[in-house]
């Protein structure tokens, strides 16, 4: 078998992705339309890790985290940033060796290259969540996050999801050779109108650096934070059953809210009006939230419960 | 005698959790063989990231028939009792023997357990263990309920004779075991079959995994020295690194490669460290200039470049990793310029260090305080020792520290160094951790004792004032390892202090004599290690002043040393023998004997003897008390030895005479003030 050519841009690993685990049926979803930390909090994967149905799903999720904004200066550190998610449910006996294909095909030469499979737990306090696996190394670089879910918002997951999260910014500088992100090129570097990562993204993350930590108005999110939490739990406190006798709870739009509640957390985080005390009794609010949901979703038809 | 064979094929378990499961694979494997009958003549256990290996020798072929006999009711007993054993041994009443009893004639049940083969008790065993494992932490996968590290692939189980190999038939959970294995993931992953364990070991080596993990360290080891040798350089030794990077790794291959002259400037701490806890990388010094110029990595295969493309790859990280480490070294530094190194700990007030005790900031003022108090007791100017305890924790704040946590300490110092700060004040920043380690060196420079103290006294005082007290296994704010390094700070100093003064200085919400209690616990740990007997610290503590450690241990080793002479062996016998008699009649008497005797009423030479030693003694123990010379103090008890034994041996004590028994029981009372003089020989066992 002949290797896949060298990608050129940071879009063509993306669509190598992409094409990759279409090939090897995972339903390529889109990027959840709402502002989320990591590529896990889309329910594609945090809802869909729950209960008994089978689910293979793969998708870019733009990620935010406000505290790491560096104005666009630093060579690595974005607060806007992409991550590539899988999720296959039940895992796959032979999830490792689906994962080395997929970097093989974004143009990593398995027979050059030491890939590593080095000890990491993941937990998200925030989702109550965890799982056990790996952080993937290419040469001591890590790559990937490899893990086997066995809690979701406090749920035993069973059976257990496999998760793969790629970030996509370092593992594309990594194959492409760049050393900073700004200047990854962003479409093939032989276009017409050839585009850099700092083309695209140099501009806003000046601006929501800026706005991140000395602008965004804290009473303001801290006010938003209450009405989400509010309002993911009048959502989940309604009765299950519709106006016109339809059993329809609403596990989806109470997670939204929660996704939010998250957010504004990691906003006022960013704004430096949590102490150190606080940070832990809000996680755990948010927490709480994301196990009300996961409690909703087991019980719908989606969720296995109905 | 077969040998067997046992590999537990997985995706690739943590490196640090490797060591224990060899251990616990080793034992639950043949101590369940053992308990079912089996006997073995070797075994070893062996492990790779991908696999967990057991090999043992010489098993036996089966287990021995059992023969079991159990005695019945009498063959007259009611029916139901004759029922009721028939139910228990599952037996008919006419497969029961009768034989002849004193009282009569008595079923007999015999049953015979046949001995079982060894695959078969194998497979039990082994699915036993699998099923039980007690890994640290253990995992689901797939839709299955198995629980293992990471999930398990295969089980190569086979039994070899000179017959050839033969499986041992196992299922656990759809994992059915076979003759097969693997070779390295990337550069041999086809299926293997084996016939033993030589064979085994020989055809994994062909397909790029060494199985032993002390044969892969030793490659690694010597690799790294060799590379690093031919240039001039030698590798920083660290076993803790090594045997966790053979632990990552089953075909390892040593790549040494050069620190851009860009980081040579940073501390060779943080150079080591970003290395090691980043990347697991051996850290390579210059032995001329005692500089951190290179490093080796350990990857996990042979490539057809050599290495080269890994190389590079990891020296790509380790620029972006050093480019960080520099630019938080020079924050730091700029930070220090410009607000002092008690400025960048500035923000140790907003920082809570327990929400009960307050802020970080709260806690460096307590240290303070308490450092100024310390310090002439222990030599210390109490402006240094204030002034190293304000900054001491001041690199807490510093970016370097905030990302590598293990470096606090060792960051202050060069930060104290940077803003000019005496040298007692940086070493005090590094050293008022220490001791942490049970061998870990003692600090001797003054200043760093007193703030050394003071840290570890605050913590210890401020706990116990919460009620956050050690229990059982459970010490979360590592209260034990705090007080051990204020007991060896005290001795290895030979420091002369109250320290239930000191601890109420510290925090006067303390229950001071049950921190001191606690204390004298960790003491009688660390004197039993060097060989003191806990009863003999008993005898000591219970003497006033037994909150000055120095004088404690001063006394318990005299006492100690004298226990083993055979004079001090026979006057704790005549101490005891005293003490009995005299106890003994003060209880039936109601009264004390403390009047002091009158040599008058003496009647033998062996009591005039006696009463001339005392004295002797009582004048000289004194003043050796005095100046603790306790062994000047317990030479003079020694020389009471023949003169008690002999009084002994040639008077009768509880004398008719009741004038003379009285005043040999003020005599026996006196010998009881001057052994209690010395220590509670009460306490002595034995």
């Amino acid at each position: 078998m002949s290797k896949p050519a060298a990608p050129r841009s940071f879009q063509e690993i993306i669509l190598r992705l992409q094409a990759y685990w279409a090939s090897k049926g995972c339903a390529v979803l889109q990027p959840y339309d709402m502002e989320v930390g990591a590529g896990t909090f889309h329910p594609a994967t945090t809802l869909r890790a729950l209960g008994s149905r089978p689910w293979a799903a793969a998708y870019v999720q733009p990620s935010r985290r406000p505290t790491d904004g560096r104005y666009g200066e630093n060579p690595n550190r974005l607060q806007h940033y992409y991550q590539y998610q899988v999720l296959i449910k039940p895992s796959p006996p032979d999830l490792q060796e689906l994962y080395l294909g997929s970097l093989a095909a974004i143009g990593i030469d398995l027979d050059l290259h030491d890939i590593r499979f080095v000890e990491d737990d993941w937990e998200s306090p925030t989702l109550g969540a965890w799982g056990l696996g790996w952080e993937v190394w290419c040469d001591g670089m890590e790559v990937s996050q490899f893990t086997y879910f066995q809690q979701v918002g406090g749920h035993d997951c069973e059976p257990v999801s496999g998760e793969l999260t790629y970030g996509l910014e370092r593992l594309a500088m990594y194959v492409l050779g760049i050393d900073h992100v700004m200047d990854m090129p962003f479409n093939d570097p032989s276009s017409p109108i050839a585009l850099k990562y700092g083309d695209v993204f140099r501009q806003t993350e000046r601006e929501y650096s800026r706005w991140n930590f000395d602008q965004a108005d804290t009473a303001m999110l801290l006010s938003h934070f209450e009405d989400a939490e509010a309002e993911c739990e009048r959502i989940l406190a309604a009765d299950d059953t519709d106006a016109a006798g339809r059993r329809i709870v609403m596990a989806h739009p109470a997670y939204d809210q929660c996704i939010k509640a998250s957010h504004l957390f990691n906003l006022l985080d960013a704004r430096g009006v949590i102490s150190v005390t606080e940070r832990q009794a809000y996680i755990g609010r948010v927490r709480a939230l994301a196990k009300k949901c996961a409690d909703a979703f087991v019980t719908t038809e989606a969720g296995g419960g109905a | 005698m077969p040998d067997l064979l046992i590999e537990l094929f997985s995706e690739e378990m943590p490196a640090r959790m490797q060591p224990r499961a060899r251990d616990d694979l080793r034992k639950l494997v043949t101590d369940g063989l053992v308990e079912a009958g089996l006997t073995y003549g070797h075994a070893a256990a062996f492990s790779t990231p991908r696999r967990l290996v057991l090999a043992l020798q010489g098993l036996t072929k089966e287990s021995p028939t059992l023969r079991e006999e159990r005695k019945g009711p009498k063959t007259d007993a009611p029916e139901k009792a004759i029922e009721g054993f028939l139910r228990s041994t599952g037996l008919s009443l006419e497969q029961l023997e009768i034989r002849d009893d004193k009282k009569g004639q008595v079923y007999f049940a015999v049953t015979e357990r046949a001995g079982r083969p060894a695959a078969e008790i194998v497979a039990d065993v082994l699915e036993k263990t699998i099923r039980n494992f007690p890994w640290p932490k253990s995992m689901r996968w797939g839709s299955g309920s198995l629980r293992w590290v990471r999930p398990l692939h295969s089980i190569l189980c086979i039994l070899t004779d000179e017959a050839g190999a033969e499986v041992v038939p196992l299922d656990v959970d759809g994992i059915t075991s076979g003759d097969t294995t693997r070779g390295h993931r990337f550069m041999a992953p086809g299926v293997i079959r084996v016939t033993g364990f030589d064979d085994y070991t020989a055809k994994l080596k062909a397909a790029k995994v060494v199985l032993d993990q002390d044969e892969r360290a030793a490659a690694i080891w010597h690799d790294a020295q060799q590379m690093a040798f031919a240039r001039g350089l030698e590798v920083v030794e660290d076993k803790g690194l090594l045997a966790e990077v053979a632990g990552l790794v089953e075909c390892p291959v040593a790549l040494m490669g050069a620190i851009a002259e860009d980081f040579l400037g940073l501390p060779p701490e943080v150079l080591q460290t970003s290395m090691k806890e980043h990347q697991k990388f051996f850290s390579v010094k210059n032995p001329k200039t005692g500089r951190i110029e290179g490093f080796v990595t350990v990857a996990n295969r042979e490539t057809a470049d050599h290495g080269e493309t890994i190389l590079k790859g990891n020296l790509k990280v380790l620029s972006a990793r050093l480019s960080d480490a520099k630019f938080f070294w020079e924050n730091d530094l700029r930070t220090v310029k410009t607000e002092g190194l008690e400025g960048m700990g500035a923000g140790l007030a907003n920082v809570t260090f327990h929400n009960k005790l307050g802020s970080q900031g709260a806690r460096v003022e307590r240290i303070e305080a308490l450092a100024r108090e310390i310090a002439p007791v222990v030599g210390a100017s109490p402006d240094l020792a204030a002034e190293s305890a304000r900054v001491a924790k001041s690199d807490l704040r510093s970016e370097m520290v905030y990302e590598f946590p293990e470096l606090q300490g060792i960051m202050g110092r060069y930060y104290a160094k940077s803003a000019n700060l005496p040298e007692a004040v940086a070493d005090a920043c590094r050293d008022h951790y220490a001791p942490l380690g049970p061998s870990d060196d003692v600090p001797s420079e003054p200043v760093s004792v007193a703030v050394a103290l003071a840290d570890k006294i605050d913590t210890l005082t401020g706990f116990w004032a919460i009620d956050e007290k050690p229990t059982g296994s459970k010490d979360p704010y590592a209260l034990r390892r705090a007080a051990l390094g204020v007991i060896r700070l005290v001795l290895a100093n030979n420091l002369r202090a109250n320290l239930a003064k000191w601890f109420e200085k510290a925090n006067s919400a303390t229950d001071t004599a049950d921190l001191l209690a606690f204390f004298h616990d960790r003491l009688k740990v660390f004197l039993r290690d060097q060989g003191i007997r806990h009863d003999v610290i008993d005898a000591v503590l219970a003497m006033a002043g037994n909150d000055d450690l120095t004088l404690v241990v001063k006394r318990a080793e005299a006492l100690s040393d004298f226990l083993k002479t055979e004079d001090g062996e026979n006057l704790i016998q005549g101490f005891k023998r005293a003490n009995n008699i005299l106890t003994q009649a003060e209880e039936k008497d109601g009264v004390e004997y403390s009047f002091g005797a009158d040599p008058k009423f003496a009647e033998g030479d062996e009591e005039r003897a006696l009463f001339a030693a005392l004295d002797a003694a009582e004048a000289a123990i004194a003043p050796a008390q005095q100046s603790e010379d306790f062994a000047a103090v317990m030479a003079e008890m020694a020389k009471l030895r023949a003169p008690i034994d002999a009084f002994f041996t040639a008077v009768q004590i509880n004398a008719d005479n009741e004038i003379l028994r009285r005043n040999r029981l003020n005599l026996l009372s006196r010998i009881r003030q001057i052994c209690l003089s010395v220590a509670d020989l009460t306490k002595l066992e034995g």
